[in-house]
């Protein structure tokens, strides 16, 4: 009770300066589906009630793309964006965002600083993290009768557990998961990536399947094509099959081993038409109370400490939601998580070579 | 007699002459104000952004602007050239300057366009560009001894000029080796050439698959009585007027493996249950959807034209000894070939950039070269490379064109 009463007298104090600049509108550009809906229920609403503020929330397949386009263009009509931590960082080097120093974000409600409560690489030069969320492996259990699919070696195995396979269009969340499979450490993951046997490894392995792959693009195919019956076992972030599982009561379970681990941000590119509303607005939804009531429409991890003791129930009231946190320890014991830096220097090369063996 | 026209006046007394040269400037700058619009509209939304994207592709002046002192060394000494303390210094020099400027990722991306793995060489660099101190040679390859890597210096010196045909090389699969000779890349990368050739033999499967379906459909079309005709051409314009979305999604459902026709098979005993055909996520689903997309592109031109062919041409080749197949192959299809070779060309044009069919239903192998153009502008964000490969599909396309008008001829096309 105690924190969320400091939480309002926080909260009261931003709406104050956030008034003070009569600012009415902000333009935020997210992911779409079940995602861009948490945030309009955990951040969005409350925001306006508090603030007056409008809140205009934008779909779009990769945040990072309209954001490029529009600076590129010097036409800038959203206010926050919700890249990936790796677009984030790149955006950032080429001077296409604004600033974002820890002091400015709110503190624990406890006092403790906010560079103190946001987990590891959540809080960079121009960007600050919202949510942690998983790739994770999904399958339908009415497909297999005898016996289920535990690891990442599973996902691999046509002869145990028939069926075609989802995966996702680009080396990013492909090549280590044939690596976890053939037996390579999480910890490792990078280091073998960046050798040319490393990568001929994970193509190797890749060509097992390769017949047998159903390629997806947009985050909300491989539900469907698990509820289609297309694919008996597919990755998919643990955010859209957490709401099929749950909401939809679908017959789906899930691998949590050999999961990547992916950050995504706030960000708020150079001249964006509503620049202090969208401060407020940053600020405002990744406190402590709001990160964790995101977790409550869906099952992505908070992106502050402090906010894991205050993740509840689901929306549906009764799900506990701990379990079906990427962060939870349990689900964390093979994890592989995603490093900007590697991806900066290497998607272009992993891509071509990608692109080049889809096609051959 | 007097001079006739010289002395030839309007009712109000002007020279004939002058007040018809008035009345038609008068009547060319009312044609001209009516086209101004269209034309304004062209030029703006059309050939500006265009010749802008197009222009991306040979000037990309990232690096240049970032690294001005090295693009001087380089200026002064010519390829080949090992690089000296000088060439350290303007490396550190520019390094301060991308840390001033934050623009050492972007001048990173560039390079690593090239050789990868080279970005964050460039954005760690930058970040401890103030420590550096002479000599440069020594604290720059202490900071990362891929510094003195000969391929990096290649690729810094061909992106110091803005003009570079590097993306085009890109887009052919090429790069330059350490001497600044152009090679082919690796086997593993090669990508770009095998897509154009795919893309250009699918679109010329499709273009004759939608010939041999669109020339009965038409004919029927034209020779049938109009009420019945009318209904036809209804179910041909009705998918036409449908969202390409929508047919496309509509093809999912019937085609996937859990999908109606599959079903349908299994349930009348043709296939086993484990037998169920792949026909999409895969080339097949991407010819299936685009012919049928494409189809009534094809049947709109034929049919106009297979209506003004009169009955009697053929009645008469008939009654004076023809076959059928003769009369069919003499006399009724040379008069179609002006339908054919339009609806050929508009075909295999739009199936050429076609992009969210194959994006859809194409899987792995049913991918074009315009999904690899959509790759780079949405996705790796590098859009000189984008620009370059749609520079080359669009150059591919005029040169078709033309070879087409040489050996059908455009003015015998026929539209409608």
């Amino acid at each position: 009770m105690n924190n969320l009463k400091k939480t309002m007298i926080l909260t009261t104090a931003l709406v104050a300066t956030g008034f003070a600049v009569s600012a009415q509108e902000v333009n935020v550009v997210s992911w779409g589906g079940a995602y861009s809906a948490s945030q309009v229920e955990a951040y969005n609403k409350p925001f306006t009630e508090m603030t007056g503020i409008k809140v205009n929330m934008i779909d779009a397949d990769n945040p990072a793309s309209p954001l490029k386009a529009q600076v590129e263009a010097g036409n800038v009509t959203g206010d926050v964006f919700d890249p990936e931590v790796s677009d984030a960082m790149r955006l950032c080097d080429e001077a296409a965002l604004v600033a974002i120093y820890p002091d400015d974000l709110p503190s624990r409600p406890n006092g403790t600083p906010a560079i103190d409560d946001f987990v590891d690489g959540a809080l960079r030069d121009c960007a600050v993290a919202n949510i942690v969320w998983g790739t994770v492996i999904a399958y339908d259990t009415t497909k297999f009768p005898n016996g289920l699919p535990t690891t990442a070696a599973d996902f691999f195995d046509l002869e145990k557990f028939p069926g075609k396979r989802g995966l996702p269009k680009n080396p990013k969340r492909t090549l280590y998961l044939a690596l976890i499979a053939d037996g390579v450490p999480a910890a490792e993951i990078y280091e073998k990536l960046g050798s040319a046997e490393g990568v001929e490894q994970a193509f190797a392995k890749l060509d097992t399947i390769k017949n047998d792959v159903v390629w997806w693009e947009a985050g909300a195919q491989p539900p469907q094509l698990l509820a289609d019956g297309e694919v008996s076992m597919t990755t998919v972030y643990n955010g859209r099959i957490f709401d099929a599982m749950v909401s939809e009561g679908k017959p789906f379970d899930v691998i949590w081993d050999g999961q990547y681990m992916d950050l995504d941000m706030f960000a708020i590119p150079k001249g964006s038409p509503n620049p202090e509303a969208a401060m407020e607005y940053l600020k405002f939804a990744t406190d402590t109370q709001r990160l964790a009531d995101q977790a409550k429409y869906i099952s992505y991890g908070p992106a502050r400490k402090s906010s894991a003791a205050l993740v509840g129930l689901y929306k549906d009231g009764k799900t506990e939601m701990g379990p079906h946190m990427p962060t939870a320890p349990n689900n964390m014991t093979n994890a592989v998580l995603d490093d900007p830096e590697f991806w900066a220097d290497h998607d272009v090369e992993l891509s071509e070579q990608f692109n080049a063996w889809l096609a051959g | 007699m007097t001079d006739a026209t010289a002395s030839l006046t309007t009712a109000d007394g002007k020279p004939l002459k002058a007040a018809l040269a008035a009345s038609q400037a008068r009547a060319k700058r009312k044609a001209l104000m009516l086209v101004a619009p269209l034309f304004l509209f062209v030029v703006i939304t059309f050939v500006i952004p265009i010749g802008q994207m197009l222009f991306q592709s040979i000037y990309n002046p990232t690096f240049s602007d970032a690294a001005p002192a090295l693009d001087e060394w380089f200026g002064a000494n010519p390829q080949g050239t090992v690089p000296d303390e000088a060439a350290f210094a303007a490396l550190a020099a520019d390094l301060k300057l991308m840390r001033e400027e934050r623009t050492a990722g972007a001048a990173g991306t560039r390079i690593n366009y090239d050789v990868a793995g080279t970005r964050s060489l460039f954005t760690a660099a930058a970040r401890r560009a103030d420590d550096l101190a002479p000599p440069y040679r020594e604290a720059i390859l202490a900071l990362n001894e891929d510094w003195g890597d000969p391929m990096i210096w290649r690729a810094m010196r061909s992106a110091s000029s803005a003009f570079t045909p590097d993306f085009y090389l890109a887009a052919l699969d090429m790069t330059r080796d350490e001497a600044g000779k152009i090679v082919q890349v690796e086997e593993r990368q090669r990508v770009y050439k095998k897509l154009f050739g795919r893309t250009l033999m699918l679109s010329g499967l499709i273009t004759v698959l939608c010939m041999l379906l669109a020339f009965p459909i038409a004919h029927l079309l034209a020779t049938l009585p109009l009420a019945k005709s009318n209904i036809l051409m209804i179910l041909v314009l009705l998918p036409f007027w449908t969202s390409l979305l929508v047919r496309s999604t509509a093809w999912i459902v019937l085609l996937q493996q859990q999908g109606v026709i599959n079903s349908a098979l299994v349930a009348l005993g043709i296939i086993d249950d484990q037998g169920r055909i792949a026909m999409i996520y895969n080339q097949a689903g991407t010819i299936i959807a685009m012919t049928h997309i494409l189809l009534p592109f094809m049947v709109l031109p034929l049919y106009s034209v297979m209506r003004t062919i009169p009955p009697s041409y053929v009645r008469a080749a008939r009654s004076l000894g023809a076959s059928s197949w003769t009369a069919f192959r003499r006399v009724y299809l040379p008069q179609t070939l002006p339908g054919i070779a339009a609806g050929a060309l508009l075909v295999f044009i739009l199936a050429v950039g076609y992009y969210i069919t194959p994006a859809l239903v194409g899987g792995a192998d049913g991918q074009l070269i315009s999904n690899l153009i959509a790759f780079h502008m949405q996705k790796s964000l590098n859009w000189s490379l984008a620009a370059a490969l749609a520079g080359l599909l669009l150059g591919g396309i005029l040169l078709l064109y033309w070879l087409y008008d040489r050996l059908v001829g455009i003015d015998k096309m026929k539209l409608g």
